[in-house]
Order: structure tokens, then sequence, then C-alpha cells
């Protein structure tokens, strides 16, 4: 258990990085972006439900670190048509809190999320619920996990081509 | 608009090298195509290997139509429609599940998972009733082709093999990729909705024309040869079956490579079960054969896409609102390849697909563009003067050529204009 001071700070370091990670996504800034991760990221977004097994069923994105370096690369050509032109973004984030610590002293972190889309298609607004890992490497957090579970994963979605 | 006064002039709207614009866009045409098409003619609606079990039921579609796809006690395939024979109530909301029976939570009556009607509450009130008049309603015909499920609303009516015609053999040739010559539907299925015309995304599977452009973002980071498939000195075909399916036939550059497994990117040494799997069933010389030719790349009008690893069912919801059921396929026996096969599906297609995002971005920017009042006309001559019969008869181009769009417009008129 860390303490009531200790935890504080942790909380507040953890926020601090859930918005800039959030700024860097709403503004396409792609290679801040994947600077956030660990060589081991894992970025799942499921479909059907929170619970479904990766390794067996769909899921809406299921990246190992190299398709995560993929995904980047490809919004980065600028032929990506789906995100040239760029969806405009913003969302907010809130609930964030500490959940148990993981194995291997990795940081467990929730939080939700809304975040408004206007493209070419329309205005869509997306809403989840977001689960990370974080670590600390070399003195700074990193993103070892994130899984976002979008509260509409189990109806059909439109085009989800940003980095949500 | 009105469609029926029209019903004779199809031939103004279809051409044989250009369609109308308002063919994608105009709703009472929509309406039409729902009744001549989505009600009429055989429909992929699931798999058998998404109800292995008795009981076991997944909640399908036909259109906007809600079907129950139920494996009964004995065994038995049923397609039932998801209304409540007393007051119309859904009584099923779930996707999936096991269950013997529907019961309806408006007022109790409870269907057993053949379409029966079992019981009501307070039967009191209806004596004398005769229960086997209040089934579910069912989709009157159903056949099924190598586990895949097809039903149709017309009593009468060609049966699925005729519908299937040529395009019958692309399914052989699917399930031949599996050791035990069976495919299975077990991945779960990702929803991606585009708001567009749902014949943008049935002609776009085969139309082997875009693929360098749309996709050229992700075929050049990820340094794919698949782009090659579609170029210009490709070999590859495109093919008309007749009855709307068409293929894109890309066995000529894979037996030009000659590598087993290089149709999947791989080679047979990196799939060892897989390719032991193959020799033992197929014998070693067949085996080779097989995986050198690979799954196929076929549209069977008007719903099922079989995209070599993935499967996609289309479904048409309006005239501007479609979705699109992808979940990758899995070769029974093939477990070691299965993986992979999930994987790549997952990196490809779907909302966030490398692949899929872009197609369906040219499906609603085409949508939005044929609203516009000129030229009026989708053009779709490419290659209609080096088209030619292949030996069995069936018209085919080169890859980039639009013989699937023509020949899916050649069918898609018989069926408008049939009464």
């Amino acid at each position: 258990m860390l303490s009531r001071e200790s935890s504080a700070t942790l909380l507040a370091a953890v926020t601090a990085f859930i918005y800039r990670e959030a700024r860097y996504q709403d503004e396409h800034q792609y290679e801040a972006w994947e600077a956030l991760w660990t060589d081991d990221g894992v970025y799942w977004v499921p479909a059907n439900g929170a619970d479904i097994d990766p390794e067996k069923e769909m899921s809406i994105i299921y990246d190992n670190r190299s398709r995560i370096a993929l995904r980047v690369r490809q919004l980065m050509t600028g032929k990506h048509f789906t995100q040239s032109p760029q969806s405009r973004l913003r969302r907010l984030v809130s609930n964030i809190e500490l959940l148990d610590e993981q194995p291997g002293g990795d940081i467990a972190v929730g939080s939700n999320s809304m975040i408004f889309e206007s493209s070419l298609r329309d205005d869509t607004i997306w809403a989840a619920r977001n689960e990370y890992r974080l670590r600390h490497v070399d003195g700074e957090l990193r993103m070892a996990y994130k899984k976002v579970t979008l509260v509409n994963n189990e109806k059909a979605i439109y085009t989800l081509s940003f980095l949500v | 608009m009105n469609v029926m006064s029209r019903a004779s002039q199809w031939g103004d709207l279809i051409r044989p090298d250009r369609v109308h614009g308002s063919l994608y866009s105009d709703p009472a045409i929509f309406e039409a195509e729902l009744q001549n098409i989505w009600y009429r003619t055989w429909v992929y609606v699931g798999h058998e290997s998404e109800v292995p079990n008795a009981n076991d039921y997944v909640v399908k579609s036909i259109g906007p139509q809600s079907v129950i796809m139920t494996r009964d006690e004995q065994g038995q395939i049923n397609l039932l429609l998801n209304r409540c024979s007393h007051r119309g109530n859904q009584v099923c909301s779930y996707d999936k599940g096991n269950a013997r029976s529907f019961t309806c939570p408006f007022h109790s009556w409870t269907f057993a998972n053949d379409g029966r009607l079992v019981g009501y509450a307070f039967p009191d009130g209806y004596e004398g009733q005769d229960k086997s008049q209040l089934a579910l309603g069912r989709v009157t015909r159903m056949e099924s082709y190598r586990g895949f499920v097809f039903g149709s609303f017309a009593a009468e009516g060609p049966t699925l093999k005729e519908h299937l015609g040529g395009a019958a053999e692309t399914i052989d040739r699917l399930v031949r990729a599996s050791p035990e010559g069976e495919v299975e539907v077990t991945a779960g299925f990702l929803k991606h909705r585009v708001k567009a015309n749902w014949k943008f995304i049935l002609e776009n599977e085969c139309d082997g024309y875009h693929p360098a452009f749309v996709h050229s973002s992700i075929f050049g980071v990820a340094d794919s040869a698949i782009g090659k498939l579609y170029g210009g000195a490709s070999t590859a075909l495109t093919r008309d079956y007749g009855n709307g399916h068409t293929e894109i036939d890309l066995r000529p550059e894979f037996r030009k490579r000659g590598v087993p497994m290089s149709w999947f990117g791989t080679t047979a040494e990196r799939l060892p079960d897989y390719t032991a799997r193959m020799q033992a069933a197929y014998g070693e010389s067949q085996a080779r054969e097989i995986m050198i030719d690979g799954s196929p790349h076929v549209m069977i009008f008007p719903n099922l896409f079989i995209a070599e690893i993935q499967m996609f069912v289309i479904q048409p919801l309006a005239v501007d609102d479609s979705v699109q059921h992808v979940t990758a396929l899995q070769f029974k026996g093939a477990p070691d390849l299965n993986r992979r096969l999930r994987q790549q599906t997952m990196g490809s297609v779907g909302p966030a697909g490398f692949l899929l995002a872009d197609d369906s971005e040219m499906y609603e920017r085409c949508h939005r563009g044929v609203l516009a009042r000129n030229p009026e006309w989708i053009f779709l001559g490419r290659g209609e003067k080096r088209e030619h019969a292949d030996e069995a008869g069936f018209t085919v181009g080169h890859v980039t050529d639009e013989v699937p769009s023509r020949g899916i417009w050649r069918h898609y008129r018989q069926l408008m204009e049939a009464r």
C-alpha cells in the first residue's frame, strides 16, 4: 500500500500523463503518442462486450507493439483516406482512479472518456471505459497496456480510424 | 418517384456500360430492392458452426429483418422471425445463447426453438384456439451448402444449388483449404456501419481496380506484396459467374509464384502443423496445389463475401445505411493457421482496420458524390472490349476490369424486372 501522500503524488502524475495522451490523440500527434508506449505495449479495443478473449475472438483493435507502430506509420502517410482530412476531435477524460497494483509493479489506472468527432461523414460521439497499465521507464511514465471498451461496442459502429 | 410506374423502365437506368446514380440513392428504389431481392432471392444468413449444439441460437438478419437461427433438439436448423405471433414484440433480445424456448416478455407466450407455440399465460382465455396457427414466422425456404445456411422468403424459385451455379465451386475451393474440408465461423463478428448504399459495398468486393490506390497507405508501410496482384501487369482475373456472383481469381499469380502459402504471405515451413495435416488429408501433391492456389475471393450475391481469409456479410438497413458483419474464417483442424487468420483479420478489417476503414470511407464519399446531379451516370465500361469467356463459359477480364460490376447489374436488372 502506498501512503496517502505518495498515492496523491502518483495520481497527479498519472492524471497528467492521461491528459497528455488525450491531447496527443486529439491533435493527431502520432509520433508523440507512439512514444508513450513501452516496448511490449498492447493496445486493445474489444468488440461485443468487455470480457471477450482477444486471442480467440475478434476485437476492433488488438495491436501488439509492432502493429501499433504500423498503425501510426499508416496515419503518417497522409494517404490513409479515412483520416485525410483528419477527424476533428476533442475528448473529455474523467473518473481517473488508481486501481490495484499489478504484479511486476505496473500501475493500474481506470478512466472514462467521451470523444466528439467531426468528420466528413458527420459528427459522432464516442464514449468509453479505459483501463491502463502504466510503468516507470527511465523515470517517465509509459503505457504498457491500454484497453478501450466502447460503451456501444456490441452494436454496429462507424469507422473508428483516429487514435481512441 | 413512383417505382411501380417505372417497373418496365429498369433498362433506362441500367445500361451495359453504365448505371444511373439514383439506383444508389433513391429511397423508393431501396424499398423495391427489399421486395425483389432481399425478400425473394437466396440470402446468406449464418453458418452451421455458429450453432454447434442442440438449442444453440444466434440472431442474424436478412436485410432489416431480424432472424433467429436456432438448432432445435432434433438437431435441425430453423430460421425464425423475431416477432411474437401475439402482439409483435421481439421474443429474443440477446445476440446468441442456448435456449429450448423463447418466452415473450410482454404476455409470456412461449415458443419452442423450432418455432412452435407451446404455451401462453392464462390459457382459459384461449379455449378452443389451435396453437399450431400461432407459431413464430419463419424464413420460407432454407437450404445450406457446405455449412453456409441461406434463406429465401420466396415459396418457389431456384434451388440454392441453382442459385449458386458456377460459384458453388468457389465454396468447394474454400473448404478444401481445411484439412478436414470444413470452415468454422467461431471467432465472433465485428459490425462496421457505413452511411452508404449497400451496392457500393457489393461492387467493391470484386473491384480489382481500387486496391492500388485506396490501400496504397498500408501496402507501402507494411511492405505488402498484395499491391502487385492488382497492378497493370497482373495475370489475375475478374470473373462473372452469372446470378450476380463475382470473383477475383488470383490463382494465375499464385501459380506463377508456385510457393505454397504464398497466397497468405507466408511459407509452408512456418506452418508445419497445418502443412502436415494437409498432406495427410490430401496427399503431398494435391496438398501442394491447394496451398499454392489458396482460398477464393468471391462475392456471392447479394450479401456473402469470402475474402480469402475473412467472411463479410452485407446488411442493408436503409438506402444510405449499411452494416458489414465481418469475421475471420477458421479452417477446421488448422489451429496454427487459424490463430494467424484471426490476427491478420483483426488488423485488416472492421471499423479500425487498415484496409476496411479506407474502403468504407470510399463507400461514404461515393454515396455523397452520387447525390450530385451531373453527370448522372456511374461509368462501368472498363475492360468491356477485352472481356472474354473462359473454358467454362464464364466471362472473365483483367483483374482491374469492371466485369464483376457489369455482371452484378445484369442480374440486378433481371431481379428488379421480375414480377
